[in-house]
């Protein structure tokens, strides 16, 4: 479309291009609105119904499945999606800024237009909400480590694609560790320690020897990757006793993280499930976001670190140690996502596998990207990419029209629609992959 | 960053050096030795490896202080089988009866390099125009799925058909190129992340084409799709004895062509000055944006070229792991070459003849594949960063300080 309007005449490209890059937003949500009208409100049959769990069998208090008639709930969800959009023109002609209620309201009608369309006339099967909700925050932990991570090393100006390196590094050690003192939680401390590794690897050639950041990144993946493959084949197949999480699920100290409800919150329905009912993976997880964003953005630590990221040089003529910041922080990323690698093994309960973090580095730091370089924002991000993965199980689970493969495209998807819309104005630190000589 | 600033990090009285010294600088300075030694390192962090995962030098460890000739020759026999086998599974088989036998290996690591080369040479012209572009495995998987579908669902005569086949695999890889090109151009969305998804969409979308009936052999149901017919195979460069075919000898005639491009020819210039600093292109009246759609758009036909060498040369189907993972071995193959084809060549080569010996070190050595893997990465470590090497060799520090961008 726009490589046609760049032939046209410039006066009229400028002013047509900023118009668009302007109403971007709008037009983008106007259009998934009606994407949502034509697919999932003219494509429901009349008479329909679609039945809902909120309630798993085994919470304490139970809310009855309930049943809606499919159509008229479809079409409601897709006017919904036209009235944000209209708010969202209201609010642009007013030159207001909308919250991030905004994407999160949106982003809930959409799906409840498209699994009340998904599970019409399914007879018995129910769409269990509850369920997919629990499993999306559950998916989204290594994402939220691994963004975390990612903002960390950034904010201080070192670009960390090695993610995807230092969470296969924790699971690798994770499992083999709680597999030697079969304890999973002393596994979940060991996992740090291999990202920390792979984290100082990454800060020794990026900060002392001033190779190219993302170069660095990609290679030590890769070094991960063969180094991790290597041993599972041959240390670990040899003493398959070293492997061994998740192998006596439900076993008194088995090498798994039971989940801890907490008392009384774990009861209400919907919330409690979601989020109080996890391991302690997710509950540190929790910790970890809410500490980081106070630290970097109200502690003096936290605004030394972001001047290191923004303006090096300024921040060595005060007196900050620009070189040491930028080391002390990858390593404490590379902690991070070492310790949301606990997650692939300890924490689900599934022995070491080759490769199995399958590029959930890369959609860690596409969630990074998509957050901001901002703890809570990377959070958002990272629970949207869990939900997303999560709802594509539910909608394997009822059946849909629409083939698996599609359903497991649209995370990435939505990545490259949201890096091209909806981040048109964020900034990366400024000296991201710039190292600082003096 | 730049050449004059380094320039002032000159040690003092460099020039009083003795020629002696200075000729050794030049040898340390050229990047053949930095090369040379940083193979040398890997091999030698692939041999702790070997050694520390095995059994019988883990056996001989436990009584190493009152033995310990049995432990050294435990790990130099693990170390040499593991190195033998990768010479006689990539380079010149040994055991074999007769020469044509003994140089298969050889031939087999040239069919290897072909697609490496090829995606490398698409990855070196993005870094040399300042692109990061991580998406050469989805443009392989495009370049495949449209070479490997012309090839079984057409049936065109001889000559036509591997050529339709071909312009098909250009067309997929370089719209897979485009999308990421035109997004940097129009929205600034960072082409890391785009291409980084663009490969999931690209995977997930073959193994949705292959659960489909006119993508599989009739009847099957297996995720595979019928041989492509054998007028749209590339021919067998040395004969049927040799998986070597032609599209080794196409790779070469592309490097020279990448060459010719970014050396000789005004949009190479554009690429370039585009990559050394996007600002002062902009400034001398060069279009920027739609530079960078350009060298996506090469990028991602040279990726689907290596797609077309897979499907119509080593593989003659089309199946799920047509790609493998050569989009991102290239990454690390056109790091090594430094983005200029020659060195992608040489590099193509080096790294295709260590995959061929995977077979040969599983069943001689007993090693698995992905000590490649190690070795591969730390080459590229060490080279991107040759102060490193020369710390490790206890080599003078040369008169300028280099460094290595992508």
């Amino acid at each position: 479309m726009t490589s046609v309007s760049a032939s046209v005449s410039i006066g009229h490209t400028v002013s047509f291009r900023s118009i668009l890059r302007e109403w971007k937003a709008v037009i983008g949500y106007a259009l998934i609105g009606l994407v949502s009208l034509l697919v999932f409100g003219l494509g429901t049959d009349s008479g329909t119904s679609t039945s809902f769990a909120i309630s798993r069998s085994d919470d304490a208090i139970q809310v009855p499945t309930f049943s809606v008639a499919a159509l008229p709930v479809t079409i409601t969800f897709s006017l919904i999606l036209f009235a944000l959009a209209g708010y969202q023109a209201w609010a642009k002609l007013r030159h207001t800024t909308v919250g991030v209620w905004l994407p999160i309201a949106f982003g809930v009608a959409f799906m409840g237009a498209l699994l009340t369309w998904a599970g019409a006339g399914r007879g018995d099967t129910n769409v269990a909400i509850t369920g997919m909700l629990v499993s999306g925050v559950f998916l989204a932990v290594p994402l939220v480590f691994g963004s975390m991570a990612g903002t960390l090393c950034e904010r201080s100006g070192v670009v960390n694609i090695a993610i995807e390196g230092q969470l296969l590094g924790g699971a690798f050690l994770a499992a083999v560790v709680a597999s030697m003192t079969n304890n999973a939680y002393i596994g979940m401390l060991a996992a740090p320690i291999a990202g920390a590794l792979v984290g100082m690897l990454l800060a020794l050639f990026a900060v002392r020897y001033w190779v190219d950041q993302i170069v660095v990144g990609v290679v030590l993946n890769v070094l991960v990757i063969g180094i991790t493959s290597f041993l599972f084949s041959t240390v670990l197949s040899d003493n398959t006793s070293l492997n061994q999480a998740g192998a006596q699920i439900g076993a008194e100290g088995g090498v798994i993280m039971q989940s801890l409800p907490i008392p009384l919150l774990s009861d209400i329905p919907i919330l409690g499930p979601v989020l109080f009912d996890q391991n302690a993976l997710v509950y540190l997880m929790y910790a970890i976001v809410i500490f980081f964003q106070i630290m970097l953005f109200k502690s003096r630590w936290g605004l030394r670190v972001r001047a290191v990221g923004e303006h090096p040089m300024a921040a060595d003529t005060v007196g900050i140690k620009v070189n040491r910041t930028r080391v002390r922080n990858t390593i404490l990323g590379g902690a991070i996502a070492g310790l949301g690698g606990a997650f692939f093994t300890v924490a689900s309960g599934l022995a070491f596998s080759k490769e199995m973090t399958s590029g959930k580095g890369y959609i860690a730091l596409a969630a990074m990207i998509l957050g901001r370089w901002n703890p809570k924002g990377a959070l958002l991000a990272a629970l949207l990419f869990g939900f997303a993965d999560a709802l594509r199980i539910q909608l394997g689970v009822i059946g849909s029209p629409i083939p698996s493969e599609f359903l497991a495209m649209l995370p990435y998807l939505a990545t490259i629609f949201a890096v091209a819309g909806l981040v048109g104005k964020s900034r990366a630190p400024a000296s991201e992959n710039i190292p600082y000589k003096k | 960053m730049s050449a004059a600033e380094a320039k002032t990090e000159t040690p003092e009285g460099s020039e009083r050096a003795d020629e002696a010294r200075s000729l050794l600088r030049s040898v340390v300075e050229s990047n053949g030795l930095v090369v040379f030694l940083a193979i040398v390192a890997a091999l030698v962090v692939g041999a702790v490896l070997v050694v520390s995962a095995d059994e019988a030098v883990q056996d001989s460890a436990g009584y190493f202080f009152s033995r310990p000739g049995d432990f050294l020759s435990a790990a130099w026999t693990a170390v040499t089988d593991a190195y033998v086998a990768m010479f006689q599974g990539s380079i010149y088989n040994l055991q074999a009866s007769s020469f044509s036998g003994a140089i298969k290996p050889l031939t087999n690591s040239l069919t290897f390099a072909a697609p490496l080369i090829f995606a490398g040479l698409g990855l070196g012209v993005g870094f040399r125009a300042g692109l990061f572009n991580i998406g050469a495995q989805g443009q392989v998987i495009l370049g495949a799925i449209m070479a490997g579908f012309i090839g079984f669902q057409f049936h065109l005569p001889l000559g036509i058909h591997l050529a339709v086949a071909v312009i098909g695999a250009i067309l997929g890889g370089a719209l897979w190129g485009f999308i990421p090109g035109l997004l940097k151009a129009t929205t600034g969305a960072h082409e890391v992340i785009v291409t980084i998804m663009l490969n999931y969409v690209g995977l997930y979308l073959l193994s949705w084409l292959l659960s489909q009936a006119s993508f599989q052999v009739p009847g099957s149901g297996n995720p595979k799709s019928p041989a492509v017919d054998t007028t749209a195979q590339w021919p067998k460069l040395l004969g049927d004895d040799y998986s070597l075919h032609w599209g080794f000898i196409a790779a070469l005639l592309a490097a020279w062509g990448v060459w010719w491009l970014m050396e000789r020819s005004t949009l190479g210039f554009t690429f370039r000055a585009v990559g050394a600093n996007p600002a002062a292109a902009t400034k001398a009246g060069m279009n920027v944006k739609l530079a960078y759609v350009l060298v996506m758009v090469v990028a991602g036909l040279l990726a689907g070229l290596a797609g077309a060498t897979q499907v119509l040369g080593t593989e003659k189907a089309l199946t799920v792991g047509i790609a493998g993972s050569i989009g991102f071995d290239a990454i690390t193959v056109a790091l090594l070459g430094r983005s200029r084809p020659a060195g992608i060549v040489a590099a193509g080569i080096l790294f295709g003849g260590l995959r061929a010996s995977g077979p040969t070190l599983q069943v001689q050595a007993g090693l698995p594949i992905d000590i490649v893997l190690v070795i591969q990465s730390v080459i590229v470590l060490f080279i991107a960063a040759p102060p490193l090497v020369r710390f490790l060799f206890r080599l003078p520090d040369p008169r300028l300080v280099k460094e290595v961008t992508a």
